[in-house]
């Protein structure tokens, strides 16, 4: 039986199981809920291989496949099904989700498991992938955006999770404000779209707008705004400000949300709508100039932190910035591809920060860590590999995919985005070996009691480790270059891409040069984190008091949240409090309060007329009576 | 010798008039009821002129209906006088006022 026809299951697997834990979940024993958030996982995952495997027996021209489980709104011209398109999009996308969501699941059934909240972390995350998949398979604009807002919500809801420390309620808070924003402009985008063309449906949406010219001002405004929604969802300047501070919710999430899947939506969203993005020139470079810038400066920030998950936040912001600036330069299958490998090595990194601060009793400053190495073997040996992989080392995944991105970013682009990527590229290699370095090298700097009792993780959390340690290994091969046809997935992902132009055939010397360059660029960061952070611990504050001002500035974070505060928060807050208390204190209250008054004062008085004499009523009649009858006589 | 119709409306309006005015001025429930009465009676009279006048029995007829609304009226009204004056030893409705502001 052809499971394809059962799409609908993929999402559901994760609904069941949100509804499940969400409303029994206080009431099932730990195991169970665990269990079953990691099953309705799992099944998804396999549906979607089996999926996967189908749509490869198929041949290419009956591949792209809708399902409509049924019409949503139908209401004059405007239609909305809820409906699933597959096609190898939404399929890497379904495939890299369910597989990531699910040994994340698998590790936070060990990580979660001291947690009293442990139903409800479970529920979220089962709520969260569902809508992950809603807004990978969406076949229109609008189910896309169910699942665009569903992810923006359960981010808030894992941020916040331990919402009684005041600094995690807050950084929920300011994920979902910051989003909210960049939705706004998602949301103008659609009404454009569906203003223009008649239609929120991805395929006729493509194939309508093909007809209009390259440069076409109505298309150039829809992905601007489409674009400005991918900001906020994707953390990039202006709106990256969230993603460090949504830290402060547990690890997994952190891997899960924050690093593999929804941050890359704004990604997946430009890539699939790269038929609209070809026709706008100007839409693509700013995609391109702010991935670069954001790649760059997210990077320069990651130099300077001590938490280690905020050192890994600054990394997936400025990783995010080379997905854009590949798709920006056209190369959306480049940057799908560092999606991908992204997803598994930023999971691995995040997961082993998790496992590093279980074993540290929690803790995530990297001046109290060090000399780890020999406690947590597991968790270094793969903490090792993801930091190889996103340095981009030869063979490990990052090298391939990143090396696409610098190379397309030349080829395609600007020599000015190949500068910035290339020194992005060393100052990551350089911040993720001084990770490296603080945490698992050198003399162990934490708390004696802490010292005292360092552990490994249990084998529920260093099993999801190694899976994806062997995929951030061996993940790029998938992307081999050079060799002509053995890159299978751009192969196989190119029916759902628009080209920006035909291929041009590059020389292997050319390529292969560029390669090694990217390698030395890496190795070049890795030595200089090996100098200042092992050979010569002295180094580090002997630069920081060279260049007192540039470190300054590096380590508060370019004071943009400061800037932010003053330009943006702080006048909205003035403008809230005068409406608060000079418009609703004293407009709004005082007239109903008014009303309420003139009322009282009135009644006050004509209740005099109720004496509680009879005859004054009978009197009343009386005088009425005469009245009216004289008034019908006189008629 | 034929009474002429204004000699009755005449007096049916006298009686009527006392009845309104006994209403209003007496204090004693009882005596308020029997005006009241006198105010049906004095419709009734009315009624029965016009019958007379007019050869018509459109009019008798109305008069046995206010003659049973009456009656009912007086049964009901007694008992609340009494109820009232086992409750409060009085029948004299300025006593009666708390229904008031």
């Amino acid at each position: 039986m052809s499971m394809m026809e059962h799409v609908w299951l993929i999402p559901f697997f994760p609904l069941v199981g949100f509804l499940i834990n969400g409303f029994f979940g206080k009431k099932l024993p730990k195991n169970v809920v665990g269990s079953l958030g990691s099953a309705a996982i799992g099944l998804s995952f396999a549906l979607t291989i089996k999926i996967f495997l189908e749509f490869l027996q198929l041949p290419a021209a009956s591949r792209p496949f809708e399902k409509t489980i049924f019409t949503w709104i139908a209401a004059g011209a405007f239609k909305a099904e809820a409906a699933f398109l597959v096609d190898p999009l939404s399929l890497i996308m379904l495939l890299v989700v369910t597989g990531v969501s699910f040994i994340i699941h698998v590790y936070s059934v060990g990580y979660m498991h001291e947690d009293p909240g442990f139903p409800r972390f479970f529920a979220y995350l089962n709520l969260f992938v569902f809508f992950m998949i809603t807004l990978v398979a969406a076949n229109n604009f609008l189910v896309m955006f169910i699942g665009w807002e569903g992810v923006g919500l359960c981010s808030y809801l894992l941020i916040g999770y331990w919402y009684e420390k005041q600094s995690a309620s807050d950084a929920g808070k300011k994920a979902f404000v910051v989003n909210r924003i960049g939705d706004f402009g998602f949301l103008l985008g659609i009404f454009l779209i569906f203003w223009t063309f008649g239609t929120i449906n991805f395929r006729e949406v493509f194939a309508l707008a093909a007809k209009y010219p390259v440069g076409s001002g109505v298309i150039t405004a829809a992905t601007l705004l489409l674009f400005v929604g991918a900001t906020g969802k994707s953390a990039q300047i202006p709106l990256y400000v969230w993603l460090p501070d949504a830290m402060e919710g547990p690890t997994p999430v952190s891997a899960l949300i924050h690093a593999a899947t929804m941050v890359t939506a704004g990604v997946y969203m430009v890539a699939r709508c790269s038929a609209l993005y070809v026709l706008a020139p100007l839409s693509l470079t700013t995609v391109a100039a702010v991935g670069a810038a954001t790649a760059i400066f997210a990077a320069s920030m990651g130099m300077a932190q001590f938490d280690i998950k905020r050192v890994l936040a600054y990394s997936t912001v400025s990783q995010l910035g080379y997905m854009f600036l590949a798709c920006g330069v056209g190369a959306f299958i480049s940057g799908i591809f560092h999606l991908m490998t992204h997803a598994f090595f930023k999971a691995l990194l995040f997961l082993g920060a998790g496992s590093v601060s279980h074993a540290l009793s929690g803790e995530l400053d990297m001046r109290k860590m060090g000399g780890l190495k020999k406690h947590t073997p597991i968790t270094y040996w793969t903490f090792m590999i993801a930091t190889l992989a996103i340095a981009g080392i030869f063979p490990f995944a990052g090298f391939f995919s990143k090396d696409e991105i610098l190379f397309y970013s030349l080829v395609d682009g600007h020599i000015l985005y190949w500068g910035i990527a290339t020194a992005a590229a060393f100052i990551t290699a350089f911040y993720m070996f001084r990770a490296v370095f603080m945490t698992f090298y050198g003399e162990c700097r934490a708390d004696p009691h802490v010292a005292h009792h360092i552990h490994e993780s249990p084998p529920v959390m260093t099993i999801p480790l190694m899976v994806l340690a062997a995929l951030s290994a061996i993940g790029g091969f998938v992307g081999f270059p050079i060799i002509e046809g053995a890159h299978k997935f751009k192969e196989f992902l190119a029916p759902s891409i628009a080209p920006l132009h035909e291929a041009v055939h590059h020389s292997v010397a050319f390529e292969i040069t560029m390669m090694i360059f990217s390698m030395a660029v890496a190795a070049a960061g890795i030595y200089t984190a090996y100098r200042m952070y092992i050979k010569e611990p002295e180094l580090p504050d002997k630069v920081v008091a060279k260049y007192p001002v540039a470190y300054d500035y590096v380590f508060h974070k370019y004071y943009v949240d400061e800037l932010y505060d003053a330009t943006v928060v702080e006048p909205i807050k003035a403008g809230s409090t005068f409406l608060w208390t000079g418009v609703d204190d004293k407009v709004v209250d005082g007239t109903v309060n008014g009303s309420a008054g003139l009322v009282a004062w009135l009644s006050g008085h004509l209740r005099k007329l109720e004496t509680g004499f009879l005859q004054n009523y009978a009197l009343a009649i009386l005088v009425g009576v005469v009245i009216i009858t004289g008034y019908l006589i006189s008629q | 010798m034929v009474v002429p119709l204004h000699y009755y409306l005449g007096l049916s309006v006298a009686l009527f008039a006392l009845g309104v005015v006994g209403v209003l001025i007496r204090r004693n429930i009882l005596v308020i009821l029997m005006c009241i009465e006198m105010m049906l009676n004095a419709v009734n009279l009315a009624f029965i002129s016009f019958a007379d006048a007019f050869k018509a029995v459109d009019g008798q007829t109305f008069v046995f209906f206010v003659m049973t609304v009456a009656a009912a009226e007086v049964a009901v009204g007694l008992a609340l006088v009494v109820a009232i004056f086992r409750h409060r030893a009085t029948v004299y409705v300025d006593d009666l006022n708390i229904l008031k502001w």
